[in-house]
């Protein structure tokens, strides 16, 4: 086998289909985010445990606080949606520091040398930072029934998705800055001082509506208010709100409420124009 | 710290035949290439040619502008100014045909520690679109290649450093690349890793033929290689086959050890017209061809001689030659990129 596979004269591999060739490094780069999510097992767990504490200890403590007409479980039901989105918080962030280790520790420039675009590499970095992100999700997304938000199949593929494109969203504002980012410790200290306002200012734990006018603003250009908007949009179809809780106010653009389709596409968007920054960037570095 | 004559002196050295015409084109063909950063030269003009199947080193002291120039080579960094061509291939207008036709093992590990020995081979043929067919017998060869059969499924993170250099190597080889670039392939490890790293080095160029192009500045690695160049601040000062380069040097040492030294070097000086240089441990002298003075020696001088050692010259002393400087005492210092 060896007299056949060395061959004394050697031949430069035949080139590949172009989209092939960028196709199989984009699954490879994707494959390798999910072995380094599988083989760091407590990592996992510990980054799984942050999101139930919070639903489960803080959304019942603060769900007395909130404790208007209706069940108390409607506060529950209102961060619902937002704690998905901070359960896939942390590893989608964690994407982007990825990079920059990957660069730290020199397998960025195995890949970089490689006959493969380099928005190839990033676009299957980040889908596989958004796949493990909505896989962390997911385990919470499955602990629904616990707040009181009932068990329906197409609630959960509607979550489901909607969950996938939040973890994008995070993951590539992860990676704009980290393309940019030679330092794994400056690249945390950079997301820490970004996350924390994109959180709060998100309608994620208290509704835009009961914000003062200036915070309310700043929520406008958030994506991820959108994100957590058309989450909210699909547990309502499906869990009867109080008629007078302010908590399942849509988010409104001069009194209009936005249209949950809407709210996606603008996610969606954000996605695609932050990747094409992000790629730009990256094309330029090194 | 040296003369400026001494500095205008340097130029480069047309030691050696030019490489051979060959049908294809040369494996890598440089004209002018500069590369500044903020106004430093790194590198300030090369032009160089490496034929096929050659085995090339780049020979230098730290901060030279080794590094530098490799990743010109591989499309990592693009030259200020001045051309390149792999294979063919300009870098700057098909990077992807040049970075089709290399192999790379760079100065620090590029491995990915998480991943098996396997893994990371599996992965590279994902980068490079390597077909499926065969892959499996190629990985097989190639870590039969460098001795690392046994440990294909072990994490690299639990290699030591000359085993993940050698699957480096491997790796760099999965692709058949026609070239073979390697950044200092050999720094950190211990001088036995470092002699079966070239042990593999040389059954690669048996097996698969490839061009390897290398930096170093260990002399004793550049001695085994076809070519040499010579480059000092970003500039290639000598270029040619160890032994031309050695041939610019023209003398062998002669030290003889004699019944009486004074009188032996009186003679030498008198009857051979020689220089000799008279030490505790015995006489030097500097001749053309110094096996031919042996037998000579012995029979004209009426002293008698103990013993005779003749000594090529060294690549120390070519280094020494060409730039001024022992390559030993960059070692520590430059205080650049090493
Ligand atoms: N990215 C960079 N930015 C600025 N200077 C650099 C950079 N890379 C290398 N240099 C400088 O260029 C010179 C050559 O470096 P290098 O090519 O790494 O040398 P070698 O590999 O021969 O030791 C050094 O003086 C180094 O400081
Ligand atoms: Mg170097």
């Amino acid at each position: 086998m060896t007299a056949t596979s060395v061959g004394p004269a050697p031949s430069a591999a035949p080139e590949p289909g172009r989209f092939a060739a960028e196709w199989r490094a984009g699954v490879m780069v994707w494959r390798r985010e999910m072995i380094h999510f599988l083989r760091n097992r407590t990592g996992m767990a510990v980054s799984l445990l942050q999101p139930l504490l919070f639903l489960y200890i803080l959304g019942i403590g603060l769900s007395r606080m909130f404790s208007g007409p209706g069940s108390s479980s409607d506060y529950m039901v209102f961060l619902f949606p937002g704690v998905l989105v901070m359960a896939a918080q942390a590893p989608a962030i964690s994407v982007g520091a990825s990079i920059v280790w990957d660069r730290e520790s020199g397998f960025l420039r195995e890949m970089l040398v490689a006959p493969v675009r380099r928005s190839t590499l990033l676009v299957g970095k980040c889908l596989g930072g958004a796949t493990v992100a909505a896989c962390q999700g997911g385990v919470v997304l499955a602990s629904a029934g616990l707040t009181g938000i009932p068990y329906r199949l197409g609630m959960f593929a509607e979550l489901l998705a909607e969950l996938v494109l939040a973890s994008l969203a995070m993951t590539v504002m992860g990676a704009v800055v980290a393309v940019r980012t030679r330092r794994v410790r400056t690249f945390h200290t950079v997301l820490t001082v970004l996350t924390a306002p994109l959180v709060f200012l998100s309608g994620l734990m208290f509704p835009v509506s009961a914000m003062p006018a200036w915070m309310a603003a700043v929520t406008v250009v958030n994506p991820l208010t959108y994100a957590v908007d058309a989450m909210r949009r699909s547990v309502l179809s499906h869990y009867d709100a109080p008629a007078g809780s302010r908590l399942f106010d849509p988010v409104r653009w001069g009194g209009h409420a936005v249209p949950p389709l809407l709210s996606v596409a603008l996610v969606a968007a954000f996605c695609a124009v932050v990747v094409a920054a992000a790629s730009r960037a990256f094309s330029r570095t090194e | 710290m040296f003369g400026a004559g001494q500095r205008a002196a340097r130029r480069p050295a047309a030691a050696g035949a030019a490489p051979a015409a060959h049908a294809d084109p040369p494996a890598v063909r440089m004209r002018g290439v500069v590369k500044s950063y903020g106004g430093r030269e790194a590198v300030r003009g090369i032009d160089l040619t490496v034929a096929q199947g050659e085995t090339f080193a780049f020979l230098g002291p730290n901060g030279a502008g080794k590094t530098t120039t490799i990743r010109m080579l591989c499309t990592l960094a693009a030259p200020s100014a001045g051309s390149i061509e792999i294979a063919g291939h300009d870098t700057r207008t098909a990077p992807r045909q040049v970075r089709r036709s290399l192999g790379l093992v760079f100065q620090e590990t590029t491995l990915d520690p998480e991943l098996t020995a396997e893994e990371n081979l599996r992965f590279h043929a994902d980068l490079y679109a390597l077909p499926a067919a065969g892959l499996g017998g190629r990985i097989d060869a190639m870590l039969g290649l460098v001795g690392l059969r046994e440990r294909r499924n072990s994490l690299v993170r639990t290699f030591s450093g000359g085993m993940q250099r050698r699957l480096e190597i491997a790796r760099g080889l999965m692709h058949r690349p026609r070239l073979l670039f390697l950044d200092e392939p050999t720094i950190g490890l211990d001088p036995q890793t470092r002699a079966q790293v070239w042990t593999h080095l040389a059954e690669i160029r048996r097996r698969e033929g490839t061009t390897v192009f290398l930096t170093t500045h260990y002399l004793d690695e550049a001695e085994q290689c076809d070519r040499i160049a010579i480059i000092d601040e970003g500039r290639i000062v000598a270029e040619g086959s160890p032994d031309a380069l050695k041939a610019v040097i023209g003398s062998d040492r002669v030290q003889l050890r004699t019944d009486d030294d004074e009188a032996a070097a009186a003679l030498l000086r008198a009857r051979f017209g020689l220089e000799p240089a008279v030490a505790d441990d015995g006489i030097t002298v500097r001749v053309a061809d110094g096996a031919r003075l042996v037998p000579a020696v012995c029979a004209g001088l009426d002293v008698a001689v103990y013993e005779v050692v003749v000594s090529r010259p060294s690549l120390d002393d070519v280094f020494l030659h060409f730039t001024g400087r022992d390559i030993r005492d960059d070692r520590t210092g430059a205080g650049g990129l090493s």
